[in-house]
């Protein structure tokens, strides 16, 4: 059942290869970022309990030191990938080890994680070198040296790559001894701990890990629209996303996300052509998060895949 | 100095108003020990309420007041009773999100229903100030401010000195041996949440006559409301309003000596500061 899953996600995301069409190639892309957003907070919120409402801190953390490296400094791109997954891993990292030796847990946690965007967003809107509130614009230039394509399919083998990755990411700690580590923290912190897990450190190893992915999703934003200001970089609505993604899916699965972000992005794009009002569809993802909690808590992934520890 | 005293008076005048959106909240959390994500977006509605009812009715805000703190307490009431009670099942994360739900359609609902567009209202004394020595203080944050400290003196009294308030400190103490005393706890849960919610139309009618409403503007007011609650320390009463009106003042002071861009920050910071050093807050008991 599992691996009929794995084959028929597989094959969904190679036919927007066939296709010619460059809003389909968009579509994919964005749908695909979703995806890998979503699982990066799936890896601290799903497997870790880590319920975060300001991951966008990260995702704008990426987006602007890949900006500010190549039009201030002259990098090249690709330099902007590791840059940004160091930041987000290393700010992952201190978050971590501040608000977890301070003791913070769920809904604590999920507050200061979005007070950390709040102040990310209002510093990104006041210092000089982001660029203030009129935000950051990067030169067209398509070029793969530049890590900017003309054919919105390639950006969307960029987005399938760091879906992959983070998948991979989901993976391993869905099999492996960290993961283990990190789900025995999440059921029963006080238990793990009497076990000898380093709860402090497993948890922010797990937001380290998941900063860095989400920092990625920023650069690969910067290079699909080449352009970011500090409302775009740091919205709020982008790290309910992120959430609504693994919890729509099922958080703490390694298939969830990637169900979460289809069935978003269908709810999205099907509600945009019938009603044009904005707000529509931002509020059906609320109505089904609630219908979720309240009726399927294991989200969709449910249906597809048998729990792996039921 | 010339500019210190109106900075701190004009913080303290707001932050009598905070207090009275954080007491809701401080309620909702000692009684019911669930973390109300949905506070400000609900400020928000109540807040288009209120224009609302001035804007179409000709009402103004302070005699809708009354009217307005009814109609959100039966929200809140229904809200629990129907949505957050019945989806949540007694789960920390379950409620937090549901309430994270919750605020997200109501944010959007306000989006289909008002536009994005900020909407104020004309009041004849929004434009008055008062002369206080040296000081000005515009009267609609004066009224503003009185009524607040009078509401939440009501809400003290009403939580202290009546029945069903002991009921509902019964409650948030013990919910069990209250079941066993013949008070029926859900009802309490609902009741609680509903009154927490009616602080917020009151709230809303004595925001309105000197802010603007949108629907962005229920993200701006719960991390202040957070802020206000973690600060006074999570269910306690006086906290709420000390927290209040320290908030106010560091916003204004932030303003004052960051300038507009980065002022601002002061507010997470203070968050984030209190979560890290002092959780308990500066009135909240070790749990």
């Amino acid at each position: 059942m599992t691996r009929g899953l794995w084959i028929a996600l597989a094959t969904l995301a190679l036919l927007p290869f066939a296709s010619h069409s460059q809003f389909v190639a968009n579509l994919a892309m964005l749908t695909a970022i979703s995806a890998a957003l979503g699982q990066a907070w799936n890896i601290a919120g799903g497997f870790g309990g880590l319920t975060s409402f300001g991951h966008v801190a990260f995702f704008g953390l990426g987006a602007y030191a890949d900006a500010i490296l190549q039009t201030r400094y002259g990098f090249t791109p690709w330099l902007g990938l590791p840059a940004a997954a160091l930041l987000g891993g290393g700010v992952g990292w201190l978050m971590g080890l501040a608000t977890f030796r301070a003791g913070l847990r769920g809904s604590y946690f999920a507050l200061v994680t979005l007070a950390f965007a709040e102040a990310f967003r209002i510093l990104a809107n006041s210092i000089g070198i982001t660029g203030g509130g009129s935000g950051i614009l990067v030169k067209l230039h398509t070029s793969a040296g530049n890590f900017q394509f003309a054919d919105r399919r390639a950006g969307y083998a960029a987005a399938l790559a760091l879906l992959a990755l983070a998948t991979f990411a989901a993976r391993r700690l869905a099999v492996g001894r960290f993961g283990a580590y990190l789900m025995a923290v999440r059921e029963n912190e006080d238990a793990a701990r009497a076990l000898g897990v380093r709860a402090v450190r497993v948890k922010s190893a797990a937001l380290a890990l998941s900063g860095a992915l989400t920092a990625l999703g920023g650069v690969l934003y910067v290079q699909s629209y080449l352009y970011i200001d500090p409302p775009t970089a740091f919205s709020v609505e982008r790290s309910v996303e992120m959430l609504l993604v693994a919890m729509i899916g099922g958080a703490g699965t390694v298939a969830g996300p990637l169900l979460g972000a289809l069935a978003v992005h269908a709810i999205a794009d099907t509600t945009r052509s019938l009603v044009a009002t904005p707000g529509v569809a931002p509020m059906l993802y609320g109505v089904v998060l609630l219908l979720i909690i309240g009726f399927l808590p294991g989200g969709i992934a449910r249906f597809v895949t048998r729990p792996a520890h039921a | 100095m010339a500019l210190l005293m109106p900075a701190l008076v004009g913080g303290l005048l707001t932050g009598g108003v905070y207090a009275l959106v954080a007491l809701g909240l401080t309620l909702i959390y000692g009684v019911l020990h669930i973390v109300n994500f949905a506070h400000g977006s609900l400020l928000m509605m109540a807040m288009f309420g209120a224009w609302l009812l001035a804007a179409k009715f000709g009402l103004d805000p302070l005699v809708a007041l009354p009217l307005l703190a009814a109609i959100m307490f039966a929200v809140g009431w229904a809200l629990y009773r129907f949505v957050i009670g019945r989806v949540a099942h007694g789960d920390d994360r379950a409620i937090l999100l549901a309430t994270l739900g919750v605020a997200v359609v109501l944010d959007n609902l306000a989006l289909v229903l008002f536009t994005g567009d900020t909407r104020t209202i004309e009041t004849p004394y929004a434009l008055q100030m008062i002369q206080a020595g040296p000081l000005l203080i515009p009267l609609a944050k004066l009224i503003a401010f009185a009524c607040a400290l009078l509401l939440a003196g009501a809400l003290w009294a009403f939580l202290a000195l009546t029945d069903t308030g002991r009921a509902i400190r019964a409650v948030a103490r013990e919910p069990e041996g209250a079941a066993l005393v013949g008070i029926r706890p859900d009802r309490i849960f609902a009741l609680a949440y509903g009154i927490g919610i009616a602080c917020l139309g009151a709230a809303a009618c004595l925001l309105l006559p000197s802010f603007y409403v949108s629907p962005q503007v229920g993200g701006v007011f719960v991390l202040v409301a957070f802020t206000v609650v973690v600060l006074g320390g999570m269910g306690s009463f006086p906290g709420a309003v000390v927290g209040g009106l320290l908030v106010g003042i560091t916003e204004n002071l932030g303003g004052l000596y960051l300038g507009e861009d980065l002022g601002p920050i002061c507010v997470p910071l203070l968050f984030i500061a209190v979560l890290l050093v002092r959780p308990t807050g500066l009135f909240g008991s070790v749990r």
